[in-house]
Formats: structure tokens, sequence, C-alpha cells
């Protein structure tokens, strides 16, 4: 318990106080300063690990694979209870636990390939059956010697950070092992996640991968499990994992930035709990967590849902803009006597005209038209509309631009589709000179024909 | 040893209690398995904290109906987040679970010690439920006296029950086709959000009662273990409730016997519940009709069997045909007419047999044997040769490589040192409509492509 | 027939004929300007079509072309950026009736524990309705529309069990039970063998005779004049589209594919040939 270490937090001047913050946020306390740095290493490790098993689809394989652990547990005390030794010792225990989460890990991949369960039935399976003899061996250990077990329950429940030397020992090791063996294997997981199929093709075995993807879960789950407990090691094996797609799309800063994430989370909700003691650490920090997964959520630079709607809405202006000034200049060349226009951009366009032109209803023309007007790129003289100067160099260059994309996409249909930005309306950039040109000179060829559209549409209701 | 301590009055209300839990499970858990959210139970038994928190915070008590609808309403809000996650956020279902649950988990541990000793209100509680103490928690209904979890139990199968028979076919057509159902009218998010909020209810009644491993368990196991069992959806929800209830006894009769063997006395009810719905699984995927291990390993032995057995007829039969062209031949120079009057009898020895069919000789002596009890091969001499039993099967065998060759040839433009290989495995699953669609669909030729005799069909008035 | 704008300019030449003022029936399907973006980039970009009653239309254009996506908005599965369109002169919503969708077979688990009767009885929930239950009369017609596609003995199999061609019969079967006017299938002849493919065109065709209309998704470019009255070439917008006799110029095919031609006549007759071995 972080608790009783920063107890004298609860003092009375705020000076005290400030004094107390500063302690912490220099570390300066030394149980804080393992609690912290522990579940900091645990998350960054954590977050590594969860990437991958994120991107394998199997983000919640750390919570069968350690609920798995119990019987093990169980097992592991009653065999060294009965042969006369310590129930109690930790290396038992943890080699027990290992053990059967080890057997639960095999039993996922297992029950997938033997009897083609979906993913998500293997883990409820293993989670439940699993943890349900875990649960029934520790009832009989309870009869058996009422009083015994009962550190056991807490020992896989353990529901608050209180971190010994030893413990901090155990997670720097294991979370140094399991971020080597990530790096010396990213390329190889890194295939395994994107395409596995092509991962076996290429002679890796998707059984050695898996087990080892599996392992690094296990190794991660047992330290952390009785370090900070069974839920906290499930969130950070899912949160920062989860949190980082929002921020990237490539696998390399995914796994940075989660096990970031993760550090910054443990770190955070580990300040907080020292600063406020009468609150269950490891709770705190998967809130903390939690925090810092919504934040991404919304702003997340790749994926933030704040970003993409803002820029949903802006491509859709600049898409309705589009429209009209480009529906405007198409009536006015139906008008005039073809492309040599260039002077006659005042040709008065009815409004009804335009309505009949695109499917768009009538407020929404008029709201555009007054948009327009405002900023100066059409005029509306009572029932008609007229490009301003300015609209109408706008109108004309989008207008042949949109032409030369369709004629891209019609005369290029097989390289055509990755390279089409509807906003990257500057074709240029984006097209090779001799394509442009050769665009160009289809495009001129039929410009001359111009007539309406093949069906009108439905009479407004 | 045995159910020593077995007491009606309790063991059977625990029964009771345990059987209906399972059944309402598993009746819902069919439709998690197939939509690939089974681990939702897991997820609402530790998303549902909060709502235990705000409900307690509110009435200061930790029973009733408000701590019934509080974790209802939690589990709901938790279904709605992950949903939300997954659309429109684009998380992976499995993360958008764990993000939610463990964010709702800590929210509530954290409200509880806001508002309660820990001691009140324990989410290990919660978590684990005792179902040995269901009989003690007594309502009086019409004179019995009748444990209030198998009346709330007993509420969520009616419910659950109508539930699924009301709505079987909206069920059935959103889980397999969810855009066929929403181009047809059929709401797939209605349905959705029905289905999850009876998951949510019946996930809380039985907390309470009987504990949360036995929930996941049941909403996972059995309806894996029907899967191996059938292949009809109605099938599946008629074994998964079976099943689910006979874990459920098993389970708890278990929990009695299994720790009397090593001389230790019982045990919780709910864990061996779970584990005993593991054992029914691995029973079920060893035996099971659909996909069970031992079924799959017995027919493709069966059907080794077979084409062991087809390959020493087709070789017979070809022996024998090399011998009547030469018998001919030797019949044509000499003037001969009657060619049908000559027996072509060429029996193969079995290390022949051996040799040519790349079988062990004792393999080849196994078939042999088989066969000559099957009356379509007899000992003639050293060696073996067809009945006309065996030789009608083998003319049929033979029949259907040649058309295959044929058919490759002509219609799918293969080359001919290609065809042999592929008749030889199509051979033996080719029946009698099969090959009346290969012969309309090839040349009327008699020969097939390597120049060899296509046999007739034989007449069915014959066999 | 399917008409639309030419592929040059949005509003350049078309036959104006193509019902525009005086239209005999009301057009199974118009659309106007669709537009359908996921983030910046559109799937569909402007689309606008017709199509006629009582004909078979293709849908013809490279992978990620937006063939599937198209069908999904007119379903409304989808939302779309801009865009309408009318079935039958209406709302979708208004016709969902007389709509029938034949999804693509990868978009379903074939592992799922349903026989190929109850799938093609899907086909009628709309009309038995909320609640109500399958019946024998339902069962009954559901084994007619089986029998219309030659598959009636397999109705009682596992759908798993079924070859590809036999799954596409099954979905095809569905349609029919759904007895709507305006069908919109997603790749029905993807991956069958050549068998099942003539008799899926020949039920397309007895449908028509029907006076239904099918808006097919197809992948073999050298199939659709044979098999079908238009075409619309979809490549993010459409690349051309109207009566297969004008569409489907040579030169047109040659300039707007190029070396895809034969890379999908070479495909297409791959699975053909792998298909025929099953």
């Amino acid at each position: 318990m972080i608790g009783p270490s920063v107890a004298w937090v609860a003092t009375e001047t705020s000076e005290e106080w400030l004094v107390a913050l500063w302690r912490l946020l220099t570390l300066a306390d030394y149980n804080s300063r393992v609690v912290i740095l522990g579940t900091a290493l645990l998350g960054c490790a954590a977050g590594v690990v969860g990437s991958f098993t994120l991107l394998r689809k199997r983000a919640l394989v750390g919570d069968a694979i350690s609920h798995a652990m119990l019987p093990g547990l169980g097992i592991a005390f009653l065999a060294a209870t009965l042969s006369g030794g310590d129930g109690r010792s930790l290396p038992i225990l943890l080699t027990g636990a290992t053990i059967s989460g080890l057997i639960g890990a095999a039993a996922i991949l297992g029950l997938r390939s033997t009897w083609r369960l979906s993913e998500d039935a293997a883990f409820g399976i293993v989670l439940s059956v699993f943890f349900g003899a875990g649960v029934a061996l520790l009832g009989v250990i309870q009869s058996l010697e009422a009083g015994h077990a009962a550190g056991l329950e807490g020992f896989i429940y353990g529901k608050t950070a209180s971190l010994s030397w030893t413990d901090l020992m155990a997670i720097i090791s294991a979370a140094a092992v399991a971020l080597l063996l990530c790096a010396m294997y990213f390329k190889e997981l890194a295939l395994l996640c994107f395409d596995q199929a092509y991962a076996e093709s290429q002679g890796y075995s998707k059984w050695w991968l898996d087990g080892l993807l599996m392992s690094l879960v296990v190794g991660i789950a047992i330290t952390g499990m009785q370090a900070v407990g069974l839920i906290l090691v499930i969130a950070l094996l899912i949160i920062p994992a989860a949190a980082a797609r929002f921020w990237t799309h490539r696998l390399s800063r995914q796994v940075l930035i989660s096990a970031g994430i993760g550090m910054a989370g443990c770190f955070g909700g580990g300040m907080a709990s020292a600063l406020l003691p009468n609150l269950p650490a490891g709770a705190v920090i998967i809130l903390a967590c939690a925090i810092l997964f919504l934040f991404s959520l919304m702003f997340g630079s790749a994926q933030g849902m704040v970003w993409r709607a803002i820029r949903r809405w802006q491509w859709q202006q600049i898409m309705l803009r589009q429209h009209l000034l480009r529906a405007v200049y198409e009536q006015a060349e139906t008008k005039t006597s073809g492309p040599e226009i260039a002077g006659d951009f005042e040709v008065r366009i009815d409004v009804a005209d335009l309505m009949i032109s695109r499917s768009w209803s009538k407020p929404l023309l008029e709201r555009l038209v007054d948009d327009a007007q405002r900023e100066g790129l059409v005029t509306r003289i009572g029932f008609q509309v007229a490009l301003s100067r300015s609209g109408w160099v706008q109108a004309k260059r989008l207008t042949h631009q949109h032409r030369l994309w369709e004629m891209y996409l019609i005369t290029h249909a097989d390289v055509a589709l990755q390279q089409v930005d509807r906003l990257a309306d500057d074709i240029e950039h984006v097209l090779e000179p001799s394509i442009i040109h050769e665009l160009e000179q289809l495009v001129q060829g039929r410009t001359v024909e111009v007539a309406k559209s093949p069906h009108q549409l439905p009479e407004p209701s | 040893m045995g159910l020593d301590g077995w007491i009606w009055a309790l063991d059977g209300w625990i029964l009771v209690a345990a059987v209906l839990c399972a059944v309402s499970c598993s009746l819902l858990g069919n439709f998690l398995v197939l939509r690939g959210t089974s681990m939702l139970g897991d997820a609402i038994s530790h998303a549902v904290l909060p709502g235990l928190a705000v409900a307690f915070w509110i009435s200061g008590s930790r029973s009733g109906t408000g701590m019934f609808v509080a974790a209802v309403a939690a589990a709901v809000v938790t279904v709605f987040l992950i949903e939300t996650l997954r659309r429109s956020a684009g998380v992976d279902r499995g993360a958008s679970m764990g993000v939610v649950f463990t964010a709702m988990f800590a929210l509530g541990m954290i409200m509880i010690v806001q508002v309660a000793d820990h001691v009140d209100l324990d989410p290990n509680c919660v978590l684990y439920g005792s179902i040995e103490l269901t009989p003690l928690d007594q309502w009086e209904i019409a004179g019995w006296l009748i444990p209030k979890a198998v009346v709330t139990l007993g509420v969520t199968l009616l419910l659950n029950g109508l539930f699924v028979a009301l709505f079987y076919k909206e069920l059935l057509l959103t889980t397999f086709d969810s855009d066929l159902a929403d181009s047809m009218g059929f709401s797939s998010q209605v349905i959705h959000y029905g289905l999850m909020t009876l998951v949510a209810i019946t996930a809380v009644a039985s907390f309470e009662s009987v504990g949360s491993v036995l929930v996941v368990a049941m909403m996972v196991v059995p309806p894996a273990s029907a899967l191996m069992m059938t292949d009809r959806l109605s099938g599946m929800l008629a074994w998964s409730a079976g099943l689910a209830a006979l874990a459920a006894i098993m389970g708890h009769g278990s929990a009695i016997v299994v720790p009397s063997w090593f001389g230790m006395g019982s045990t919780l009810t709910s864990g061996m519940m779970a584990v005993s719905a593991g054992g029914i699984l691995i029973v079920c995927g060893l035996v099971g009709s659909r996909r069970g291990l031992i079924t799959r390993w017995v027919r493709q032995r069966a059907f080794a069997a077979q084409v062991a057995a087809d390959d020493v007829l087709g070789f017979l039969f070809r022996l024998e045909e090399r011998a009547k062209s030469t018998v001919l031949t030797t019949a044509a120079t000499t003037g001969q007419k009657k060619s049908e009057s000559i027996t072509a009898q060429n029996p193969a020895t079995a290390a022949q047999l051996s040799t040519n069919l790349g079988q062990s000789l004792p393999q080849c002596l196994r078939v042999l044997s088989g066969l000559v009890r099957r009356g379509e091969v007899e000992p003639s001499g050293s060696g073996y040769c067809l009945t006309s039993a065996g030789r009608r099967r083998a003319q049929l065998l033979v029949r259907s490589h040649r058309l295959w060759e044929l058919y490759l040839v002509e219609q799918a433009q293969y080359e001919i040192d290609r065809i042999h290989e592929k008749a030889e495995a199509w051979e033996h699953v080719t029946d009698e409509s099969m090959r009346e669609s290969l012969d309309r669909a090839t040349s009327q030729t008699a020969l097939d492509p390597h120049g060899s005799q296509i046999p007739p069909e034989v007449e069915r008035h014959n066999q | 027939m399917v008409s639309d704008r030419p592929a040059t300019s949005p509003h350049s030449a078309s036959n104006p004929g193509d019902l525009g003022a005086n239209r005999p029936m009301l057009s199974p399907l118009q659309v106007w300007d669709l537009t359908v973006a996921y983030q910046r980039t559109p799937v569909l970009w402007d689309v606008a079509f017709q199509v006629e009653p009582a004909s078979l239309v293709a849908v013809v254009g490279p992978n990620g072309a937006g063939k599937s996506t198209l069908l999904r908005a007119i379903l409304n599965l989808i939302p779309r950026t801009s865009g309408k369109i009318q079935i039958f002169g209406d709302e979708f919503s208004a016709q969902r009736r007389r709509v029938g969708y034949v999804p693509q077979r990868e978009s379903v688990d074939w592992d799922f524990p349903v026989s190929v009767l109850d799938v093609v009885t899907m086909g009628l929930y709309r009309e038995i309705g909320w609640l109500w239950p399958v019946r024998k009369q339902h069962r009954a017609r559901a084994m007619e529309a089986l029998n219309q596609v030659g598959i009636a003995d397999l109705a009682h199999r596992q759908i798993s069990h079924l070859s590809g061609g036999q799954q596409q019969r099954t979905f095809l079967a569905r349609a029919l039970a759904q007895n709507a006017d305006l069908y919109l299938m997603d790749e029905p002849l993807a991956a069958v063998d050549a068998a099942t493919e003539l008799a899926i065109i020949q039920q397309l065709r007895a449908m028509k005779q029907q006076g239904k209309t099918c808006v097919v998704i197809h992948h073999d470019l050298q199939t659709v004049p044979e098999y079908f009255d238009s075409v619309l070439l979809l490549n993010m917008r459409v690349v051309a589209s109207g009566p297969v006799a004008e569409v489907f110029t040579p030169e047109n095919l040659q300039k707007t594919y190029g070396g895809r031609l034969t890379l999908l006549d070479e495909v297409s007759s791959a699975m053909r040939r792998q298909e025929k071995l099953l």
C-alpha cells in the first residue's frame, strides 16, 4: 500500500503539502519511488507486448491467461503443503501459476486450431474453465486448513500496489527480458500480426511465434499480478496499446507510443494515488490510463475523433463549394459558345437552373450561394447568380481540374485509385507533367460537346 | 465416499438454482458465441461494480431491487460503450471490451472505497457469489418457501426463453447476415441491444446468487460444446441448454464427491460447475457428431479403408482387362469368335498388389481379407481374383476414373500427364448421378485420353 | 439500360431520348451525383446513372472501384456524403419490399449452423414480419426457389458443405424467394463453375422476362456482352455506361482498362478451372 508511506501528506498547512508534492515529484521518498518506477516499467513492457496482441486481434488474451493462472497457484500450494514444504513460498507459487498460464495459452491455440472455434470463444472457455478450477481448488484448500489459504486470493487479486524491493527487481528483469525479446523478434512479430499466412509462407512457424507472444503475455501477467493485481495487468496490456492506435498507423511508432502511454499512465496514476492515499492505487492507475485513452480517442493525430469530425466537416464544406462553383461555371458554359469564354464571366444563371443541375435541396443551395457571395465569389441578382472575377478564375480552374481527374480515372483505371485525393485539387502536384499534358489533350478534344443531363431530377416535393 | 452429505432441502434447491442459471445463460450464450462476443459475460461481471456502488450510495443497503436495477444499468452502459468504441472509433472488439470493463471496474473500486467500508461491499463477493447460500434466503410464495435465487433465476429463464422463441427468426437473420437484415428492415441494432440488455439482466441476476465464474462459463462453454454436436441453430440451442443443465448437476455432485477421493471436504460448487462444463466440452470435442476428433478420425479411417479396397479392386480389374485383351488378340489371330465366353481370370498375389499399390504387405493382406469377407474378392491359387460382385464395383470405379480423365482433358483443358492423379482422388467419391453428368458433359467416345476403354455403367438389375 | 452523363464531362453528350421526359414506366433505380467518402478520399464520386425496367445491368470496374460501396449506399447501409437515390421513383425506405440484396459470398460465415433451406427462407422474413414464426407454406416456397436454381436436393445440408457455386445458388434462391422487383447482386458469379454460371444467368434472364431488374457486380469483362443488356463501368465515378453494344466497343475497353483486360481474363479462367475440379 502506498498509503502509509506518504501518510504525512495529510498535513495541515499548504506549505507542507507543497513540500510533500515536491518530494513526490522528485521521487525523494523511497517507497513511492519503488512503486512508481515499478509500475511505470511494467506499464512500458505491457504496452509493448499489448501492441502485438492487439494487432494480432487478441487483445483479451491477457485477460484469459491471467485468469488461467489460478489453478496452478492452488496446485502449487497444495503440492508444497502436502509434501511438507512451505505452501506460501513465492517461487513455488509463481512456478505453479506460470505453468498453468502457459497451459492456458496452449489451450487457446489448441481450441482454435483443433475445433475451429473463434478466438473469443477460446478465450472465454479457457478463462472460465481454468478460473473455475482455481476457485474449486481454493475451496478445497480452505476446507483443508481454514485461514491458511487466506493470502492466496489476495495474491491473485492483489488490489493494491504494495511493491517491495524484490518486486521491483522482478519487474525490472521481466520488463528487460520482454523488451529485449520484442526488439529481437520485432520483424517476425510484425509479420505475424499483419499477415500470418505470409509469415508462414516465409518459413516462420505460426506456433513458434504465437507461442512466443503468449509466453510474453504470461511473463508480464505473472510479474505484474502479484505486484499490482490482476485487473491492472489486464488493463495495462490493453489500454495503452488501444490508445496508441489513434496516434499512428505504423507498427514501430505504435509500439513506442503504447509503451510511452503505459508508462505515463502508471507514472501519473502512481503520483495521484500517492497524493490521495485512501484510494486504491491500482484503480487510480487504470483510470489514469483510461483518461489517456480518452484523450487519444479524441485528439490522436492519426485517428482522433475530433480531428476526424473537423476534417469531415471541412471537406464537406469544400466539396459543396466546389459543386456550386462548378455548377455555375458549367451552366455559364452552356450559355456561351464554347471554351473561349474567358471574358464572359458575367453570364447570369437562373437559380432554378442550378437547382435542377444537382440533387441539392433548396435551403442548401440558398445557403451555399449566400456563403459564396459573402466571400465575393458570386453575386446574386434577384433569382439569378453570376460569378465574380475571382470566382470565375477559381471555378474555371476547379472545373478544369475536375475534368482532368475524371479523364485520368477513365484512362488510367488501373493505377488511378491510390492517387486520387479529392482535396489535392492541384493535379500537377500529384501527377507527372507528361500525363497531365496527355489528359489536357483529351479534355480539349471533347469539351465542345456540352449537353444536358440524361435524366431530370424529380420535382422537389 | 459418495454423496453422503447430500440433503435434499439444501442441495435440491442449489441444483435447481444452478440449472436455471446455467440454462438461461447458455441460451443467450449461443448468440454471443456466434456473434464473436463470447467475452461479454466476463466484461459485464467486472463492469457492474460502479452500478453497485451508486445503488449502495443511494439506498445505503446492499440488497434489493435498487442494486439489481443499477447493476443492469451499468451493464447496459458498458455494452453501449463497447459498441460505440467499436463502431465509431474503429477499435477492435476485444480491445474495446478490455478498455471499457477495466476502466469501469477501476471506477467502481474507487466509488466503493468512497461510499462504503469494503467490508460491507466486497467486490469479491460479487464475483464469486455463493451458490451454497441460496437455500437460506427464502421467499414465501403461495405457502411455499422458495429460495429467492430460484425465483429470480426462474423469471430470468422465462424471459430469455420467451425472447429466443419469439425473436428466433430475427436473431438468426441478424446474427447470420446483418447487412441483409438491415436492408430488409430488420434493424440489427435493435436486436443487438435487446439481446445485450437480456445478457445484462441474466448476468446480474446470476452474479447475485451463483457468482460470475458460472455466468462466464455457461455463456461460452455449453454453446461451444453444442457446436461440436450439431449444425443447426435450433439444435445448438437445445444441445447447449441440455449440456448446461448437465454441467450444473455434475458440477454440484463433483463438488461433494471429488474432494472426498482425496480425503478432503467439499469444495465450491460454482467452480466445479465450470470445470464440469469444460469436461463436457472435451467429451463433445472428441465424440461430437459434427467436429468431434474421434468422429472425424473414425470417418477418415473408414474412408482410407475404402480407398485402399477400391485401389485393390481397381488393380485387379485392370489386370483382368489386360489379360482379356491379350486373350482377345490371341482369339482374333486364332479365329475364335465368341469372345464373351473367354474367362480372363488373372489372379494377383498379395505381394504383387503390395508392390504395385505402394501399400505394405500386412496392410494389403488386411484389405484383402476384408474384401474376401465381403465376397468381392476370392482366393485363387496363390493369389486373389475378383468375384462378380467385386467386378461390378471395380467396373464402376474404373468408369468413374476414366470419365474424370476424359472430362479434365476435354472440359478443363488439363495436360494429359496431370489428369491421373486427380481422377485417382475423385473416383472414390463419384456416384452414379455424377457419372451420368460426366458422361453427358464429355464427348460420346468410348476411350479415355490414355486410349483405354471406358467401361459401361453397370445395369441396375444386375446389382 | 443504364444511361448516364458520359465520361468526359458531367454534362456532356448523351442520348437525350433516353427516358428523359416521357418515360413509360418508373425507373427501378435512379442515382444522382452520389458521393461517398470514408475519409478524405472519395470512394464514389459524383456517380449518376439510371436503370431501365426489366433489364440486366452489369457493374464492372477494377478492384476498389467502389462497386460494393455503390450497392451498399443504395441500400442505405452506409451514409452518403451527397447525392440522391430513388427506387421506383421513391425513397428506399418506402420501397424496401421491392428490393432484394445478394451480398458477397465472403460476407457471411459459412460455418454458421444453418441449413440451406434456412438460408433461403430468410428471403421471406420481411413478408412473414416481426415475431411471426416461419410456417410450412414458407418452407414450401423456399423449396420451390431451391428447385428453380437446381439444388433442391441439398436443402437440408449445412451450408459449409456446399461448393462455391452451390453457395451462390443458395443466395440466388434466397433472392428469388424474396420476390423483389429490383435486385442488387454483389458478385454472384465470382468463383463459380461454368455450369453454375450458366444456370445463374439463365435464372437472371427468366427474372428479366418477369419484368424484374437485376444490377449485378460482375468481374469478368469478357462475358458482359453475352450476359447483360447494359453496363456501368465504374472507377470511383462512372467511366462509361449504357447499352452493352454502345459502351462495349473494343477501343473503349482497351483504353479504359489497358492491361487489366488480359489479367482479368486470365484470373477468371483460372478461377473457372479451379472450380471445375471440385
